[in-house]
């Protein structure tokens, strides 16, 4: 069980939270100047690093917000939180 | 009047002993009531509630109504049953031409009361929240899980707290309740 550090409410279980995939993926400027391949592209490919990954949580059972959590996808490490909208902090 | 009406965990009897009592407290008011909390509206509201709308996570406030903190721009006014209307007015009329919802949510949760010296320990059972007093006193309050149920939890004076579960739900969690609360009950039979 991870213990997930909402930004509003703390450190809680993992259990509390739904799981958003990857964070920053900007919704096309120009939706319609979309090619199929492009669009696709847009909808289904994300990055799936081994390290440290960007990405999006809901806290569903505790304050309702999304936010953005940069963590480890090999030892689950939370190396940072930071509000939905934030700017991804640099890593040390 | 409203003897009538009937309430999910309407069929458990009361559980009173000297260490822990477990009622249900049927039929509060509840308003949900979102907006910026930078919004002059805000403040209009506070005053009309008798109490600012607090701002720090996991906390509320308390006049004739408490006033919960449910999220950044969202709060739950929870009042005495019967006064979904007179509320609803007083926030609509406070809240202006702002940018505000009030949603009157009263059927949404019922409440259940657990108090008493045991009563830290018993709903420690079914929470990973820190629920000493220090961390979890009086004033505080979380939306969290307890015994997988979502719940909204209240910290009272007197090592008392109110549990807001779904209706739904509420059933299940005070028989979950009756069970984990037996080893803490003198004189129950079984
Ligand atoms: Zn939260």
């Amino acid at each position: 069980m991870m213990l997930i550090p909402c930004p509003w409410c703390g450190p809680r279980d993992e259990a509390e939270f739904h799981y958003g995939g990857q964070a920053h993926v900007a919704y096309p400027a120009d939706p319609a100047a979309l090619s199929d391949a492009e669009w696709a592209r847009y909808l289904f490919f994300r990055d799936n690093p081994k390290g440290p990954f960007a990405e999006r949580w809901s806290h569903a059972a505790g304050c309702r917000r999304w936010f953005n959590v940069v963590r480890d996808t090999a030892t689950n490490e939370i190396h940072a939180v930071y509000r939905a909208g934030g700017q991804r902090p640099v890593s040390p | 009047m409203m003897g009538e009406r009937p309430s999910p965990p309407a069929r458990f009897e009361p559980v009173a002993d000297g260490d822990l009592r477990i009622a249900e407290v049927s039929f509060l008011t509840q308003v949900n009531l979102r907006l910026d909390p930078g919004d002059p509206a805000a403040g209009d509201i506070g005053r009309a509630l008798g109490v600012p709308l607090p701002t720090e996570p996991g906390t509320y406030g308390s006049a004739d109504v408490d006033v919960l903190w449910l999220g950044p721009d969202e709060w739950l006014i929870v009042g005495e049953p019967g006064r979904e209307r007179d509320l609803e007015t007083r926030l609509r009329t406070a809240a202006g031409t702002g940018h505000v919802a009030v949603t009157d949510v009263s059927a949404q949760r019922t409440t259940l009361l657990v108090a008493g010296p045991k009563a830290r320990d018993l709903l420690a059972h079914g929470c990973a929240l820190d629920l000493h007093p220090r961390v979890f006193g009086p004033g505080r309050c979380a939306q969290t899980m307890l015994a997988r149920a979502q719940v909204l939890l209240v910290a009272r004076d007197g090592d008392e707290f109110l549990v807001l579960v779904r209706p739904s739900f509420a059933g299940y969690l005070v028989a979950w309740l009756l069970d984990a609360a037996a080893e803490h009950l003198s004189g129950q039979p079984g």
